[in-house]
């Protein structure tokens, strides 16, 4: 039995990412480095999943199906981190408060297992959501 | 035969290392082999050489397939949309060298448009701080060589910038620094241990969100103040012995990231910051610097600072520059449905916006200009390939500590293409034409 859980999530660069993006954001190891969520043990726990399933995290600003991988860089129990990119940006807070700057970090979402959703590409993730035909 | 290219500027992040070579072949056309570059700058250099490169402009269909044009065609398209457009978004500017900067601003100015780089997503907010409180800098050299305080404060230089710590701030021995790493005493606050932290004497996991807390804390603690057993989720005791060490050093310098930028506070979190920096030159010698991103996001608020005043989000939309973070910034700008067409070049806002303004963006006329296919391209109706500055042609940028470097070419760029500034004076002979100037 597996029930959905709530963290804080941040976004930022990670050197996979940085050379997956160097790489062409159009090829599979882009989304391998960032189509992922970072979960620390303490949360996979709580979830009641496997390394490695898929899940939808949900914000009040959208919702995105990621890969959850335990975290490379902890422990950071009660947070959560996807690599910048499209997959994070669909669910950060896009509000500047009147700075200019999106609130890319500190945003509260929900993670639920979803393993039979597919991660999508970066390319097929916008034109999809541009089209409005994400799920 | 292979030649060997020296001292070649790395085309990545704001460290830009100038000490990378490169092997290319004997005509100049292919490049081999990339050393002392980390992985994410040795990749750039070798994915410049991929066989399914787009070296040509396309141009969406109507069914959603791409058709092949001219570049006197894809100039044609933007000069178009950017002069019949009644307030254009010209954003990008970071991935490119400081001559094309110029004439984007040389265009910008003719039409009428708002001009926004990269830092509108990085460190606009610290921008924003600088400006309300100033900021006491110094350049990278003079880390290397003096400083033994170091402190990274929501950056991770390991995954980011990760030649900074051998080349600067960690590792290096310098003219007061001979020591290298055992004279340093390093200093991490992050809410993640990250790699970073690893190789820190000191990690302040700090709760996520809570930096002006804990820099105001330390703005106590160096006067001897009293401060609550806990700020930020950080013992009172661990405060005090961080803040004596900071004092207790020749040099401090505080390098500061998206954790503090991005994070709730926004620019109030690099006023204190800056606060902290001022108050540690009581004690001791102190500085402050922002780990800027792309390689030259700094040239573009330079050239911008220079010709405008303003060194981002500057609106030229009423024909004087005009600057309102909040207003006149990409993301507001977009959400609120302020612009009516979108250029971008040397950035990827596909990948690096909230989704809500990408989504704006593929509703406008929309052009971008880059040498790779990005989430930015997949949104836009034109789509134009350049060369690698840097890499296929030089040109200026300017360092994370404001130094200028000269960048360097050290391959041909495929047979037929154009760079950023060539695409651009084509665009502006284009602009100056309708608009009879």
């Amino acid at each position: 039995m597996t029930m959905a859980i709530r963290v804080n999530l941040i976004t930022g660069r990670t050197i996979q990412q940085g050379v997956a993006m160097e790489a062409g954001k159009e090829k599979p190891a882009y989304t391998t480095a960032c189509g992922i969520i970072e979960l620390d043990p303490a949360d996979f726990k709580k979830l009641g999943t496997f390394r490695s399933t898929n899940v939808r995290v949900t914000s009040n600003h959208g919702s995105v199906v990621v890969k959850a991988v335990e975290a490379t860089q902890g422990p950071h129990p009660g947070v959560a981190y996807i690599p910048m990119g499209p997959w994070a940006n669909m669910i950060v807070n896009p509000n500047t408060y009147s700075t200019g700057m999106p609130t890319f970090k500190g945003v509260p979402v929900e993670v639920d297992v979803a393993k039979n959703e597919p991660v999508l590409s970066s390319l097929e993730l916008v034109r999809k959501g541009c089209r409005g035909e994400l799920a | 035969m292979t030649k060997t290219v020296t001292d070649v500027v790395c085309p990545f992040c704001g460290t830009l290392c100038d000490d990378l070579e490169v092997v290319v072949s004997d005509d100049g056309k292919d490049l081999l082999e990339v050393y002392n570059a980390c992985a994410i700058g040795a990749e750039k250099f070798l994915h410049s050489q991929a066989k399914d490169r787009i070296t040509r402009p396309r141009m969406r269909q109507e069914d959603g397939s791409w058709k092949e044009i001219s570049y006197d065609e894809a100039a044609e398209y933007t000069a178009r949309i950017l002069a019949d457009a009644k307030k254009p978004l010209m954003y990008g500017w970071s991935s490119t060298n400081c001559e094309a900067q110029s004439i984007g601003s040389e265009i910008g100015e003719a039409v009428g448009a708002v001009m926004d780089n990269t830092a509108t997503v990085c460190h606009g907010t610290s921008l924003i701080a600088v400006q309300d409180i100033g900021i006491p800098s110094c350049t990278l050299g003079e880390v290397k060589n003096r400083a033994d305080r170091i402190l990274f404060w929501g950056c991770n230089p390991a995954h980011a910038h990760p030649r900074h710590m051998s080349r600067y701030s960690i590792f290096p021995r310098g003219f007061f620094t001979g020591k290298g790493h055992a004279g340093r005493k390093i200093i991490v606050v992050d809410p993640r241990v990250t790699d970073t932290a690893h190789v820190a004497d000191v990690h302040l996991q700090i709760e996520q969100g809570h930096d002006y807390e804990l820099l105001d804390a330390f703005r106590v603690a160096f006067k001897g103040e009293k401060l609550p057993d806990f700020v930020a989720g950080i013992p009172k005791e661990k405060i005090y012995e961080v803040a004596e060490t900071l004092k207790s050093g020749r040099f401090a310098i505080i390098f500061f990231g998206m954790g503090v930028t991005q994070s709730i506070g926004k620019n109030h979190n690099i006023d204190a910051a800056i606060a902290v920096t001022r108050d540690l030159n009581e004690y001791t010698k102190a500085a402050i610097m922002p780990m800027r991103g792309h390689y030259n996001v700094t040239g573009s608020g330079q050239v911008w600072g220079w010709q405008f005043g303003f060194p981002f989000a500057v609106d030229l939309s009423r024909g004087f520059a005009r600057y309102n973070p909040g207003e006149t910034t990409s993301n507001d700008l977009l959400r609120r449905d302020e612009v009516d067409a979108v250029f971008v070049l040397g950035s990827d806002p596909g990948a690096h916006f909230p989704f809500s303004s990408v989504k704006k963006i593929y509703n406008l006329p929309s052009v971008a200009i880059d040498p790779h296919e990005t989430p930015t391209t997949e949104v836009c109706k034109v789509h134009v390939p350049v060369a690698f500055v840097g890499v296929e042609v030089g040109g200026c940028a300017y360092r994370m500590d404001n130094v200028p470097i000269e960048t360097r070419k050290v391959v041909d760029a495929p047979e037929g293409m154009m760079t950023d500034e060539e695409f651009l004076k084509r665009v502006f002979a284009r602009v100056k034409a309708i608009k009879g100037v």
